[in-house]
Formats: structure tokens, C-alpha cells, sequence
């Protein structure tokens, strides 16, 4: 049975572990490592050894995000560590599981880390839907603090950290990291230039690190058990297990930490239970509504972060929306396109006036008024609010699936022009 | 004007920033509370001396967050999610009998002041879709026959 460190103490009927129970199993043995033999530089490179990148989305080395973050005695303080755990992905629901399920290993995580990059303070920041996770995270922080393990001096060592939980009000570019930063200065969520990187000039001007959940979530199991076990866990290059989801019409959906690199076939069979009876796979999106459609032919492909670039795709957050074939693949880009058209921002032109022109042009197709131009001025916006043309990474990410989509499911596309309406209805 | 108990949830919230600004947001969500579930022109009155900010700064970020309501909703707020997940699984469908149920569409109050519904993004429970949500409290594998009864739990 493979090993699933970051879940082993989640169940469907089991009620989060309080501070004792997460003693019990182990939990904050490499708090007193850490603190007692290591020191933040040995932590950093643990982690950099261990190949950890990004679980929210975009994969980033963790141990090289860490390395941008002055050190020594003239670096600027306080430095800020963030939890990204604004999870509004759609059909991401991941880091629910870890927040609800095990709240002591967030704040495990949170300790490592900010003891790896000299951070003083860290604030979670949370959707502000995810209620059970804010209850369930205020009691683990005041046990946490009850105990000494936040706070001033923590474990009598010259380390002292204050966490905070900031409930988001409400918007999909906080998940975008300088975004997110401008949220929890109390400012709308506007992304911020880049340079300066938060590493550099982040809350406040302060140096900051944001990492997902996820990602932090590894950083104990690294430092309790070394950067060589964690690669060991992969069937690949990329460290670490990585918690897969599926929803849509297949027989079970649902989480399940696995393997790096583990196939979409094995995942939707053995663990999905495959589709639905009446139900035939088309395609899915691997880790969200900003990733591009991979169909059949990919499904052999390892979902890790470079396996899946051989589909013109990426892993996003591991969590994979199925189509099926009764579901119209246009009607499909409409709902993802209005979701993105409403969240931008509206800071740079080419994503807010271009995100509402794609989405009405897919609604006339949808409804039986498309052209057959409009699919040339589809494709042609793809490029025009791709990577380089906008501000920051919403709209280049709106496009993934509508150019995955008028590439494997053209003839939807065509149909719904020729005949004037969708043959779905 | 602030009663003395808002003050005093306004003073906890100020205390996790290193400044007025921070709190901001939590400030404006704590007020939505204690105030029937939006912001008025006299609330972000009220709020703005003690943030040292300005009303307009205020309505800047009242109308940016999705929590945050400037209108008048009712008891309860419905948020049906209508993210992809949801929708392929029929959110269309749920949110059709809502408003047939409720005799009002999307963004809008029943005159008796019961529900305001509302469309929301994914709301992260995606494995057990169609979802919505009432006040925060989750409905999930939702069917249309099973509204009703759900509707009948709120006064």
C-alpha cells in the first residue's frame, strides 16, 4: 500500500484530531527537530532537495520560491509567511479536505515554514465559504497556542510566531498571489507588478512568502522524514504524493492522495469507479476550469507537473473535471468563461472588455445564433489574452480550455453554427 | 452610529493587522453581520472614522467582494453554485426550481423578505455536486424533489 502521509489521518466519519491525538500519531515531532537541530537554512534545503512544487496551480519549486527570501541580519522584518487557501478553483475542492480534516498538520506546516524563511508572523488566508475549516482552524491555532507552540519563544527557543486566519471576502483573483496580498492589506484584489516579487517586497512592503495549502501541508513529512523519502513516494521527478480529484458523471467522485505522476486512467477507473452507467468520457480538464482538455489518447500520461505538457495541458491543482457525452463541451466553456469574465478583476483592458466578448460570442453559439466567423475570432482571442498581453495570469488561464476545446471538440462547435441550435437539447 | 458591542468587534479584528486599513474587510463583514446582512450608506459612514478611510474607499471594496452586500437581502441567503462541476450536473435545473419556487430570479429578494438568491462560484464540495449553500450551511447531491423541504427549514 502506498504511503499517504498527509491524508492518514483523515477520514470520511472521523472528526479532525485535536492537539493530543496529533501527538500522538507523531504530529509536531519535527517542530521539535526542526527547532532543537536544524537550522532554518537545513530546513530550506530539505525542502529544496525534496523537488516539492506548487500544489495550487502554476507548480513553482517550493525550495526555490523559499530562496528568493532575504537572509541574515540586515534582511528587512518583520517577513510574512501566507497560506493561500482561497480555494475557488472551480472543481478544486482539495484543500478543504486537508484544513478540515487535519488542522494541526496545517499548523505544523506553518511553524517549518516560517521558521525555514525567517518569517515572525503568518496569516491563513480563507475562503470565506469554508466556515467548518475557520471553526475547525480556530480551535487548532488557541490548542496551538495553549500549548506554546505559537507565540512568543516558542519551545524556549529565540523563535516566536504569531498566526492569524483572515476570512476572505469573496473573490477568484485572491488566489492570485500579489492579488492576495493586496486583499489582506484591506485594498481590492488587484495583482501587483512583478518585479518586485513578495519574496522581496511583499505585505506591507515586507518580505513574504505565499504558498497553497497543499504545498505546506508536505513540509513536516520533509523534515520528519528527509528529502530522499519524498522523492521516493513519486512515480516521478516531481516529489511528494499529490491529492487527485474527480467530479463529474462517474461512479464515485472524490479524493485521493496517490503517487505523484499516477495516470488519469488509473485514477477514473480504479478509484472513480469509471463513468456513470449511460455515460461515455470525452475529455476532462486535470486540475481545474484554468487547464487545458486532455481526451482518450492522454489518459496514459503521468499527472505530475511536466507529464502533461506532452497534451498541451498542465496539472493545476490535480483536481480534473470529467465530460462526459451528454454534456455539450460548448455549453461547457460558456459557464467557464462567464465564471472568469465575472471574476476578473477589471484592472487591464484585454481581460475585462475580452473575457465578456468571448463569453456573449460562445452564448450565441450555444444558443443557435453563432457564425461561422465567430469561431476565428474564438481562436483569435486565445492568442490575444494569452500569456504577455494581460496583466496577470486570469485570462491566459480563461483560455486554456476554450483553446483546448476548439481544438479536440471542433465539430461540437460546427454543429452548433450549422444547425443553428445545440444538439445537446 | 456603533453601538458599544460592534466597537468592541471592530477592536478584535484591528488587533491581527499592523494597521486600520488591514481590517478593513473584516470590519465591513463583521458590520454585515450585526447589521441584517448588508452595508448602507450609514454603515460604511459609521465604519470609516474608525479606519481612518474614506466612505468611497469603503464602497470601493463593498462592491468588489462577492460577500459583500450593498443592497438589502433577505432572512436567508441561497447561494446556488453555478460553477462548472455543478453545472454538469445540473445546477441549471436546481436554481430553474428556485425560482419557479420562490417566484423571483437571480439577485433578488421574495417580498416577504425570506430568501435572496443568489448565484455563487464553486463552493469547493465539487465530489458531491449539484451544490448550494443557506447561511453557510451546505446542501449537497442536491435533486430537485429534495428542495422543497430544504426551503420549508427556513423561517
Amino acid at each position: 500500500m502506498a504511503e499517504t502521509p498527509l491524508t492518514d489521518r483523515i477520514g470520511p466519519e472521523r472528526k479532525p484530531p485535536g492537539l493530543a491525538e496529533y501527538r500522538r500519531a507523531g504530529g509536531y515531532k519535527a517542530v521539535d527537530k526542526a527547532l532543537r537541530h536544524l537550522s532554518p537554512e537545513d530546513v530550506r534545503n530539505q525542502v529544496t532537495e525534496s523537488n516539492l512544487r506548487g500544489r495550487g496551480g502554476a507548480g513553482f519549486p517550493t525550495g526555490k520560491k523559499w530562496s528568493f527570501v532575504p537572509q541574515g541580519d540586515d534582511a528587512p522584518t518583520p517577513k510574512y509567511l501566507v497560506v493561500n487557501a482561497d480555494e475557488m478553483e472551480p472543481g478544486t475542492f482539495k484543500d478543504r479536505l486537508l484544513l478540515e480534516g487535519d488542522p494541526h498538520q496545517m499548523i505544523e506546516a506553518v511553524i517549518l515554514s516560517a521558521y525555514a524563511i525567517g518569517a515572525s508572523q503568518a496569516y491563513i488566508f480563507l475562503r470565506g465559504e469554508y466556515v467548518t475549516a475557520a471553526r475547525v482552524l480556530r480551535q487548532a491555532i488557541a490548542e496551538a497556542k495553549d500549548a506554546g507552540l505559537l507565540g512568543h519563544r516558542i519551545r524556549d527557543t529565540d523563535f516566536s510566531l504569531e498566526l492569524h486566519l483572515h476570512m476572505s471576502a469573496g473573490r477568484y483573483i485572491c488566489g492570485e498571489e500579489t492579488a492576495l496580498l493586496s486583499a489582506l492589506e484591506g485594498r481590492r484584489a488587484l495583482p501587483r507588478t512583478k518585479p518586485p516579487y513578495p519574496q522581496a517586497a511583499g505585505l506591507w512592503g515586507y518580505p513574504t512568502v505565499v504558498n497553497n495549502v497543499e504545498t505546506l501541508c508536505n513540509v513536516p513529512h520533509i523534515v520528519a522524514h528527509g528529502g530522499d523519502w519524498f522523492q521516493s513516494l513519486s512515480h516521478t521527478d516531481d516529489g511528494g504524493t499529490k491529492i487527485y480529484g474527480v467530479s463529474g458523471r462517474v461512479r464515485k467522485p472524490g479524493l485521493w492522495e496517490l503517487p505523484m505522476g499516477t495516470t488519469a486512467r488509473e485514477i477514473i477507473e480504479e478509484h472513480a469507479g469509471g463513468m456513470r452507467d449511460g455515460y461515455r468520457f470525452r475529455g476532462l480538464l486535470p486540475g481545474g476550469a484554468s487547464t487545458d482538455f486532455i481526451v482518450a489518447e492522454h489518459l496514459d500520461l503521468p499527472l505530475d507537473f511536466s507529464g502533461l505538457s506532452k497534451a498541451g495541458s498542465r496539472l493545476g491543482t490535480g483536481t480534473m473535471i470529467i465530460l462526459d457525452d451528454h454534456t455539450c463541451p460548448v455549453g461547457m466553456c460558456l459557464n467557464m468563461e462567464r465564471f472568469f469574465a465575472q471574476e476578473s478583476c477589471g484592472w487591464c483592458t484585454p481581460c475585462r472588455d475580452g473575457l465578456p466578448l468571448v463569453t456573449a460570442t460562445l452564448a450565441a453559439i450555444e444558443a443557435g445564433r453563432g457564425r461561422p466567423e465567430d469561431l476565428d475570432l474564438l481562436e483569435q482571442h486565445t492568442r490575444l489574452l494569452g500569456m504577455g498581453n494581460t496583466f496577470c495570469a486570469h485570462a491566459p488561464g480563461a483560455m486554456e480550455p476554450l483553446q483546448s476545446a476548439l481544438k479536440h471538440f471542433r465539430d461540437d462547435f460546427e454543429q452548433h453554427i450549422r444547425e443553428g441550435r445545440c444538439p445537446y437539447r | 452610529m456603533l453601538t458599544e458591542q460592534e466597537h468592541e468587534v471592530l477592536a478584535q479584528e484591528l488587533e491581527r493587522y499592523p494597521d486600520r486599513r488591514a481590517a478593513s474587510i473584516d470590519c465591513l463583514v463583521r458590520l454585515q453581520e450585526s447589521r441584517g446582512g448588508w452595508l448602507s450608506d450609514e454603515t460604511l459612514a459609521d465604519l470609516a472614522p474608525v479606519l481612518d478611510m474614506s466612505v468611497h474607499e469603503l464602497d470601493a471594496l463593498a462592491t468588489f467582494y462577492n460577500r459583500l452586500n450593498r443592497r438589502p437581502v433577505g432572512r436567508h441567503l441561497i447561494r446556488v453554485c453555478d460553477s462548472v462541476s455543478c453545472w454538469i450536473m445540473g445546477s441549471d435545473a436546481v436554481c430553474a426550481v428556485l425560482r419557479e419556487r420562490l417566484g423571483i430570479d437571480l439577485g433578488c429578494t421574495t417580498p416577504d423578505g425570506r430568501f435572496t438568491l443568489l448565484p455563487t462560484q464553486c463552493l469547493g464540495a465539487c465530489e458531491r455536486a449539484p451544490v448550494l449553500s443557506i447561511d453557510d450551511k451546505q446542501y449537497t447531491d442536491l435533486r430537485a424533489d429534495d428542495l422543497d423541504a430544504i426551503l420549508a427549514d427556513h423561517d
